[in-house]
């Protein structure tokens, strides 16, 4: 592939990063997905849509988070000065918060009276239903069967701030489903709803929305390890589900040739066990929820189950500007098994007194490899993008521990 | 090939029923519902009992644009071994017994994106396929397969639904052709059922923009909506209703109704009297 001038200027007009993106949806969506996409234009240009978001990232959700320099990880793994983004001080305990907020705001803006969202871990869920609140609007979010099994506390938070959350119970219960079902309400009510979509995937103009709400993270972290090191970073790390924490981090440095960039995927049981959810070490370009992208699927081009112990990495695709970022090599991707994230959660609990959730415990696993293999002189940035207390259960169960 | 002196086989059934004079009934059926063998029996009858033109749906996972009931359809289907290959050869099969019957694949882009566009066009021009409907292939994503199922005459099929605005229309009915698919309900397949009078002013309203017929579809389940949707529109679509029987006849355990294929023909023969009614 050829090596394209910026990094950070995609997509183009039509919604593509390289071959990656687009809009693959029914024509009853189109001309919502149009309004969006210039609705969006315009509110990323005016300055008062600007002044919300930064009001309430301030005030509500408690930005800037913490660049916090994690001194007894750095010391334990040797080399790299390794810094937590902390965004799982965020209200409601992970990055999801940061977009939810752009999009409501998009969405009053809009003028639509209803939202919708799809979860899978249910942070995504929370986050929409708290913003839901926050503003007074009518909130559904649909979530797989299973993962309202192995979530329940979220899913109690999600009803506690008024949604309503419905159990999705085709294809696998899981939240491939629930997105397809939140795109089958949205067909259905497309006048008066809103869908806010939770990571860097689905039609344009989405993936580069979500991810554009989400950079605040990494302008945050720019400025903030200016500050601390007055130099940039020489690594990042996130892990990925869809790959919205990776791609806010990632992007305001994508021009920085310096700056590398590691995506960690869920390996779940072993990418050779084909149990995992690894769209890009394990799966090919295909077409899902409205972009071409990286999954999981099978001869016949059927989308397969993912698999991990985390359920916000349990999706079978990933946003199309990491698909790209892969196949330009500008990203580097890895993945880390259930057994390798537990570990590290256990970890950094003991550690550094933090509990993180399932899903950055999955980056902090591959910190373990990468810091040591960097010099004591290196700066790596690893986004800490959520808490873990909704996975405590979770996480006795897998070790065996009866509460 | 499908295209002769007096056009396709898809124009020639069209200029058909323009000439008797009335709607025509076209049918859906997911292939490989509920098994490979039962779905092709079913297949074989749907001609006799009063389909004008078939529509065999391409089994995905992740059916988006479809309710429960295609959903599971296609679940079915697949959980039996059905794959786009086996939906090809289907088709082949059923092109040695009827030269006639026009045959639209309808489905989702990843299969067909899976398999290969050229590869899959090869295949679907050489099985007998008459036309396309790709759901999630707008306009904006023309030069996926559209442009290039057209240069192998094959029919681009494209929805049309009450979002379609006038601004809009006229991208919608260009690299089209066969005839236009009118979705009449916002919302999935086998939902909220399709109001007469509605679906008039819209026929109406896309034929100011266009010469080729309207089939109307997603919200006709009785022969008696078929008449009266027949009355309006070129043609009318039942899917879901259909899809529904098959479901009927499939026990917990997977076991099929041994009549299945006579139950389908009975209620598509229901359907096409209302048809021929309108």
């Amino acid at each position: 592939m050829q090596r394209p001038e910026s990094y950070s200027s995609g997509p183009d007009e039509t919604g593509h990063f390289g071959i990656f993106g687009g809009r693959f949806v029914a024509e009853t969506l189109m001309p919502l997905i149009l309004a969006v996409e210039r609705a969006y234009k315009e509110a990323r240009n005016d300055p008062e849509f600007q002044r919300q978001f930064d009001y309430y990232a301030k005030h509500y959700i408690g930005r800037p988070s913490p660049l916090y320099h994690a001194q007894s990880l750095s010391k334990e793994f040797g080399g790299a000065r390794i810094y937590f983004k902390r965004d799982e001080l965020n209200h409601t305990g992970a990055h999801k918060i940061n977009n939810t907020l752009g999009q409501i705001l998009l969405a009053r803006r809009m003028g639509k009276k209803r939202i919708i969202a799809e979860t899978g871990a249910g942070q995504h869920g929370v986050a929409t239903a708290t913003v839901c609140a926050l503003f007074d609007l009518p909130c559904v979010v649909y979530m797989g069967a299973t993962d309202i099994a192995r979530q329940a506390p979220n899913v109690f938070r999600m009803k506690l701030l008024g949604a309503e959350v419905v159990p999705v119970h085709s294809g696998t219960a899981t939240l491939k489903d629930a997105m397809n079902d939140a795109l089958r309400d949205w067909v259905a009510n497309v006048e008066d709803t809103f869908y806010i979509i939770g990571t860097v995937a689905g039609p344009h103009p989405y993936p580069a929305m979500v991810r554009d709400f989400q950079s605040i993270i990494g302008r945050e972290v720019r400025e903030q390890i200016m500050e601390a090191e007055g130099r940039l970073p020489d690594a990042l790390v996130a892990c990925i589900g869809g790959g919205s924490n990776a791609m806010g981090l990632f992007h305001p440095f994508l021009d920085d040739e310096s700056v590398a960039m590691y995506g960690v995927e869920a390996a779940g049981e072993g990418i050779e066990t084909g149990r995992h959810a690894a769209s890009l070490t394990g799966g090919e370009p295909g077409v899902l929820h409205g972009n071409r992208t990286y999954l999981l699927q099978d001869d016949d081009g059927q989308i397969t189950d993912a698999h991990s112990i985390s359920a916000g990495l349990d999706y079978p695709g990933i946003g199309p500007e990491h698909s790209w970022l892969h196949e330009s090599g500008r990203a580097k991707y890895v993945s880390i098994t259930d057994k390798e994230a537990l570990d590290a959660f256990q970890l950094c609990c003991r550690s550094e007194g933090i509990i993180p959730a399932l899903e950055p415990a999955h980056a902090l696993a591959f910190v373990e490899k990468l810091a040591p293999t960097m010099s004591t002189d290196d700066l790596l940035v690893m986004n800490l993008c959520g808490r873990g207390d909704k996975d405590v259960f979770a996480v006795a169960d897998a070790l065996g521990v009866k509460l | 090939m499908n295209f002769s002196d007096q056009g396709s086989r898809l124009d020639r059934r069209f200029a058909e029923l323009r000439s008797k004079g009335r709607a025509g009934l076209v049918t859906f059926v997911t292939a490989g519902d509920p098994d490979p063998e039962t779905a092709f029996d079913i297949l074989c009858q749907l001609a006799d009992a009063g389909a004008d033109v078939i529509e065999l749906g391409m089994p995905f996972s992740d059916p988006m644009a479809d309710g429960p009931a295609i959903q599971a359809a296609s679940q079915r289907a697949l959980a039996n071994g059905m794959t786009l290959v086996k939906t090809l050869d289907q088709v082949r099969r059923y092109r040695g017994r009827d030269e006639d019957t026009p045959i639209i694949l309808m489905g989702y882009y990843n299969p067909i994106y899976h398999f290969g566009v050229e590869a899959f066009l090869d295949s679907a021009v050489e099985a007998g396929v008459d036309g396309l409907i790709i759901v999630d292939l707008p306009v904006e994503e023309d030069a996926e397969l559209c442009h290039p199922a057209m240069a192998r005459g094959i029919h681009w099929i494209r929805l049309a639904t009450p979002t379609t605005d006038d601004e809009r229309l006229p991208a919608v009915m260009s690299n089209t052709s066969g005839f236009v698919y009118y979705v009449s309900i916002m919302g999935i397949t086998g939902t909220r059922s399709a109001d007469k009078e509605v679906v008039r002013q819209a026929v109406v309203r896309l034929k100011s923009h266009t010469d080729l017929p309207i089939a109307v579809g997603f919200g006709i389940r009785t022969p008696q909506q078929a008449r009266e949707i027949g009355s309006v529109a070129d043609a009318v679509v039942v899917g879901s209703a259909i899809v529904n029987i098959i479901a009927k006849s499939v026990d917990d355990n997977g076991n099929i109704n041994d009549n299945l294929a006579g139950k389908v023909a009975e209620f598509v023969k229901e359907l096409a009297s209302g048809v021929r009614e309108s």
